[in-house]
């Protein structure tokens, strides 16, 4: 191995690419795990699979939910530009990027309703 | 494989610790209250069994506190349902003649201590960016996609916590015993939608344990034997971004594998303990287990079917979410299958759990002495009906390949 999974993912994502892994059969493989060496690059469409808002007791409340990407992968992400509450399953979504926390870390895949 | 009984079953310190007392003090504490049960000594035990969050050696500790050394010890870690396979690992472990005498026990200080220090949350970096609040989180998406696919609605997920909590007020050392009804569950504060903070388990101290030999030796024993009908376990995924389908957990293989060994269908069993970390796992559990058709969980729970009046009895000392919920809640779940078959004349008595966020499941079914004998007719009806031990789970299997593909 020359590079980690982890890696190879992240240098994608500095060039605004969401990336996944394939096996051998060509099905999507996600999250990026050892063993596999064939990496595709996602159209960025996608559905809400699941949604939850989180009410922390102190502060703001978010989104969290689990997209499943058209190429056939699912991920854990937010969707931006719309209240939390206001995500549904079943919404169609697009990738949109975020700076990364911090200087050192690549921009984060986010999504935004697929309009 | 050679039957193994439970001999010795106790819990201690559930709720809140005496002051001063560890997550080991707390485990060897049931420990040797189990012993004594079954009217044995630390000297008599050469298997131990035991993990925890808190300690990463329990049976190197509970070995020590205990002032043993064992033949053979298992520290296998699959969160909440751990007891559970170690029963299943005991049982074979007696059965290759590596041990005679096996412990199963835990304990926890995680109220005592916070939650921050007793269960420390493997991150995931996959995840972690999106700042999911866990394992709460990780249930609440569950919840929302049970919701959004079978229409379950927040009324049934409550009528869980209902029920529990009637349970509770016949147990006097359940931690919750006032009233609660489904508008109270329904008005509580949310944590992450759509799960409330009543939708969640306690957070408590405590610490349980079993003694488990083989049936020949049980039957030599002070307690009648409650024996192992049927165990199995199966995980399927370690975050819940990787879970194939929210909907559906690895209990459909531990559930069919263990009542396929034990020759029993849901409709022989007495009572059933359920992990309830949430108002969702028993609901999936009822439908993943086969008490009901998947999705059909929610309706099932209504008109207080699992409480104290209902015709399955679930979460008997009011659970995880009423009782006592030490971190790991499995062990008390197995302790309680125990008493529900010495006291309350349950001749099956199911204990399921749950680790992690819906990612590891173990069943354990416990018979009586007549359950025990029904046995052999068991089997030979379930060979005339030309089923096998995998039929219907085959189908569950071929599913749960399919989706791991796409993950």
């Amino acid at each position: 191995m020359e590079r980690s999974p982890a890696d190879v993912y992240a240098e994608h994502c500095r060039q605004r690419e969401l990336a996944y892994q394939v096996d051998l059969d060509g099905r999507p493989i996600f999250r990026p795990r050892v063993g596999y060496d064939t990496w595709r690059i996602s159209a960025g469409r996608g559905t809400v699979y699941s949604t939850s808002v989180v009410r922390p007791r102190n502060g703001t409340p978010y989104g969290v939910v689990l997209i499943d990407l058209d190429e056939g992968f699912r991920m854990m992400s937010r969707v931006v530009g719309v209240a939390p509450e206001d995500v549904t399953i079943g919404l169609r979504v697009r990738l949109a990027w975020e700076d990364g926390d911090g200087p050192e870390a690549p921009p984060l895949p986010v999504f935004e309703v697929d309009a | 494989m050679t039957g193994v009984a439970i001999v010795g079953a106790a819990e201690a310190h559930m709720g809140l610790a005496l002051p001063g007392l560890s997550a080991s003090d707390v485990m060897a504490d049931a420990a040797l209250q189990a012993l004594a049960d079954a009217g044995l000594t630390p000297a008599d035990v050469d298997g131990v069994f035991a993990s925890s969050t808190q300690l990463p050696w329990a049976t190197v500790n509970l070995a020590d506190d205990l002032r043993i050394v064992p033949r053979y010890t298992d520290s296998t870690m699959i969160g909440g349902s751990s007891p559970m396979a170690h029963v299943n690992h005991a049982r074979a472990a007696i059965a290759a003649g590596l041990c005679d005498v096996a412990l199963i026990a835990y304990g926890s200080t995680q109220r005592s201590v916070g939650r921050a220090t007793a269960s420390v949350q493997e991150v995931d970096p996959w995840e972690a960016p999106y700042r999911p609040v866990l394992p709460v989180g990780a249930y609440a998406l569950a919840t929302a996609r049970h919701m959004h696919q079978y229409g379950t609605t927040p009324e049934q997920l409550a009528e869980v916590a209902v029920s529990a909590r009637r349970w509770a007020q016949g147990n006097p050392d359940a931690w919750s015993r006032d009233d609660l009804t489904v508008a109270d569950v329904l008005a509580a504060p949310r944590v992450c939608d759509p799960l409330g903070v009543r939708d969640c388990c306690l957070v408590t101290d405590g610490g349980a344990a079993i003694v488990i030999t083989s049936e020949a030796r049980a039957r030599t024993l002070r307690r009648p034997p409650v024996f192992v009908l049927g165990a199995a376990e199966a995980h399927s995924h370690r975050h819940i971004t990787a879970m194939p389908d929210l909907t559906v957990t690895s209990a459909v293989i531990s559930g069919e594998r263990a009542f396929a060994e034990a020759g029993l269908t849901p409709a022989d069993v007495d009572s059933a303990q359920l992990y309830d970390a949430f108002t969702i796992t028993p609901i999936l559990f009822l439908e993943d287990l086969g008490f009901c058709a998947k999705g059909d969980g929610g309706p099932f729970v209504l008109d207080g079917r699992i409480g104290p009046d209902g015709e399955l009895p679930v979460n008997t000392t009011g659970g995880g979410l009423s009782y006592a919920h030490p971190g790991m809640n499995g062990l008390p779940l197995l302790v309680e299958a125990v008493r529900r078959v010495r006291h309350h004349g349950d001749d099956v008595a199911l204990a399921h759990g749950n680790g992690g966020p819906l990612s590891s499941q173990a069943t354990v079914l416990l018979g009586s002495e007549a359950a025990a004998e029904e046995r052999p007719r068991a089997a030979k009806a379930r060979s005339r009906r030309g089923d096998s031990a995998t039929a219907g789970a085959g189908r569950h299997r071929r599913a749960f390949a399919a989706g791991r593909s796409a993950r």
